[in-house]
């Protein structure tokens, strides 16, 4: 709202002052709640992350410590390269899924709603039923996946979350499946944002199907690609929900991932300090990574 | 035949952003050559024109969408299987005898229907409050200009980006020194204030031309009767939007209650279905039943609300 050149300058102050007032009060209902459950606790962590602080003795300042006792920790190590070996399976797939969907739905024919519902579906489906099902559906020995697999001529088909090898491979079907729906519909959006006139006139200069989705399709849909791969980059690695009802983080520590061990170590454990200087690395990792995306989508656009 | 009338007739229902894509299109572009004939002269892009690659592309959609829905089939399917039916070799896909009984003892063997009404109340609440404050919010985020609005709008964004891991700890010793462990009140605060809610109504009310509420100023109308008369009834698709992803996201959440909630008659379905699935594991067929019940309110508010769905999810991703 543009204040029109205010012939008094206490009246035109008092009437920004009154607004600002206003508009804090539409803010602070929400504001309250944001900060006391939001912001506090994240300014908490960075400063608990060099507190040794457990149940049983008082918060004491310790430096880098935890840090150090990180680096020896062989479980956060494996928790690490889990976490990693989840996201290089789940964004690519998750994105690649996602935008064939897209493209396959991205027409105007009869009946596309119910496909776009249908491929939805499973996103909105609650994360322990699919669990449980995925689990099953994974049977080594009599889940219908291994007998599917069997029937096609797989020899010696996977153990999948029973093996320490498959079951995080197990994880990723399960939530590229699961995940796929949504960012379908982003991409979707994406789209149908893209003016029609750069295809016809890509056609007329005799561009063909390749070409144009070469050309025109991935650049434009640039923006949209990149907002999803933040988003799937975020999500993968905080997953935590799915591998915990899955797997457990097992069989053994093959699926331990950092949030589970942020959990473990925190409230199942009550090491508070230590568990917070792991969490500030998780939130590193996705700063660096969210930071370079950033930086490279910038460049692109240039 | 005209372009305009080609474009118009090539979707069957075209949305205010075709239409207007059409018209823009009609304008910048020559009027059709004679004889070039009209139907080759806008291509779509929408849609194959061949039948052959329509008919292509339904099998793959059909194909696909089966693939896609195995897993709720089995689920339905094992539901109503005895329980050493449920892992036959090869799969049985229809169960012998259907056995309904399965959907009678989940009530019984677990106190499903506690475990219903937790979630139910948890959802309801946290959607209201998440909706009201999140639209509040929204308005002197995007109605209202005053210093230090866009940093603090930053804040809200950047914390949507910062894994609740990462806070996760401290909230816990917050909650616990309240004493609000093992209570509802601890998941209704950690969930009714997200910045997504804000962040979703902001892009909708940005949508809203800034004249509507310059005129019920002069109107006479103070800010809180703006954003209840006037704001409020236009955004009703984005209120839908954003109760649907709020409840169904709610209702599905597992690592809030699971940390939260130790006592077994505060559970939500999930943590009631995980807890059946560990204590008996054996027992496929009333897991799935159970699987089937934890999904089934679900679903019934999907397919009443999917458009909101997908317009809720596909504004989060516009750029604002």
């Amino acid at each position: 709202m543009a204040i029109a050149a205010p012939p008094q300058r206490t009246r035109s102050s008092s009437r920004v002052r009154r607004n600002a007032l206003v508009g804090w009060s539409f803010i602070l209902p929400n504001f309250i709640g944001f900060a006391l459950l939001t912001l506090i606790p994240m300014c908490a962590a960075f400063v608990i992350a060099f507190m040794k602080w457990d149940s049983y003795s008082p918060p004491e300042w310790v430096g880098f410590a935890n840090f150090a006792r990180m680096m020896r920790d062989e479980s956060f190590w494996i928790a690490l390269g889990n976490t990693a070996y989840y996201a290089a399976g789940h964004i690519p797939l998750t994105i690649l899924a996602s935008l064939g969907l897209a493209l396959l739905l991205n027409r105007k024919l009869r009946g596309l709603g119910f496909f776009r519902t249908a491929m939805f579906f499973p996103y909105i489906t609650s994360l322990v039923a699919v669990a449980v099902v995925w689990n099953m559906l994974f049977n080594p020995t009599a889940g219908p996946i291994n007998q599917f697999l069997e029937l096609i001529g797989v020899a010696d088909p996977p153990g999948w979350t029973t093996s320490s090898a498959w079951a995080m491979p197990a994880v990723i079907i399960t939530s590229v499946w699961r995940d796929m729906g949504y960012y379908m519909v982003l991409y979707l959006a994406g789209l149908q944002a893209i003016p029609q006139e750069y295809y016809e006139a890509a056609e007329v200069d005799g561009a063909n199907a390749w070409q144009r989705f070469w050309n025109i399709t991935i650049p434009s849909l640039r923006p949209t690609t990149f907002f999803v791969l933040i988003m799937v980059t975020i999500a993968s690695f905080k997953v935590f929900d799915l591998i915990v009802v899955m797997t457990g983080g097992g069989p053994g520590r093959s699926t331990l991932v950092l949030s589970q061990l942020i959990y473990r170590e925190g409230i199942t454990e009550n090491r508070f300090g230590y568990s917070s200087a792991i969490s500030l690395v998780l939130f590193v990792i996705v700063l660096v990574f969210t930071v370079v995306q950033f930086k490279l989508q910038q460049r692109k656009e240039r | 035949m005209s372009t305009s009338a080609t474009t118009r007739a090539s979707s069957t229902v075209p949305s205010q952003a075709e239409v207007a894509i059409a018209e823009v299109t009609d304008a910048i572009t020559p009027p059709v050559l004679p004889g070039a004939g009209g139907k080759r002269t806008r291509v779509r892009r929408h849609g194959p024109i061949s039948p052959l690659r329509r008919v292509l592309i339904y099998v793959m959609l059909t194909v696909l969408t089966a693939i896609i829905f195995v897993p709720f089939f089995w689920m339905v399917s094992s539901s109503l299987k005895q329980n050493n039916e449920v892992f036959s070799i090869p799969v049985q896909w229809i169960p012998t005898e259907f056995v309904w009984q399965n959907y009678v003892d989940i009530w019984t063997r677990i106190p499903m229907l506690t475990y219903l009404k937790n979630s139910l109340f948890l959802s309801v609440t946290i959607t209201i409050l998440q909706v009201l404050t999140g639209s509040f919010a929204a308005y002197g985020f995007s109605k209202m200009h005053f210093k230090g609005r866009d940093v603090l709008f930053v804040a809200y964004i950047a914390t949507i980006a910062v894994p609740w891991q990462a806070y996760m700890i401290p909230q816990y010793i917050m909650m616990q020194n309240a004493g609000l462990v093992n209570t509802h009140l601890s998941i209704i605060l950690l969930q009714a204030f997200g910045a997504f809610g804000v962040f979703l109504m902001r892009q909708y009310y940005l949508t809203i031309p800034d004249e509507l509420s310059e005129a019920a100023r002069i109107d006479g109308l103070n800010e809180y009767a703006i954003w209840w008369r006037i704001i409020l009834p236009l955004t009703k698709p984005a209120l839908a939007s954003l109760a649907l992803l709020t409840f169904v996201s709610t209702w599905n959440d597992y690592m809030g209650p699971f940390i939260y909630l130790t006592s077994n008659d505060l559970w939500t379905v999930q943590l009631g279905l995980r807890s059946f699935v560990g204590q008996y594991d054996a027992e496929y067929a009333l897991i799935m039943a159970g699987s089937v019940v934890s999904v089934i309110p679900i679903v019934l508010i999907f397919l009443l609300g999917q458009r909101y769905f997908i317009q809720g999810i596909a504004t989060s991703g516009m750029k604002g």
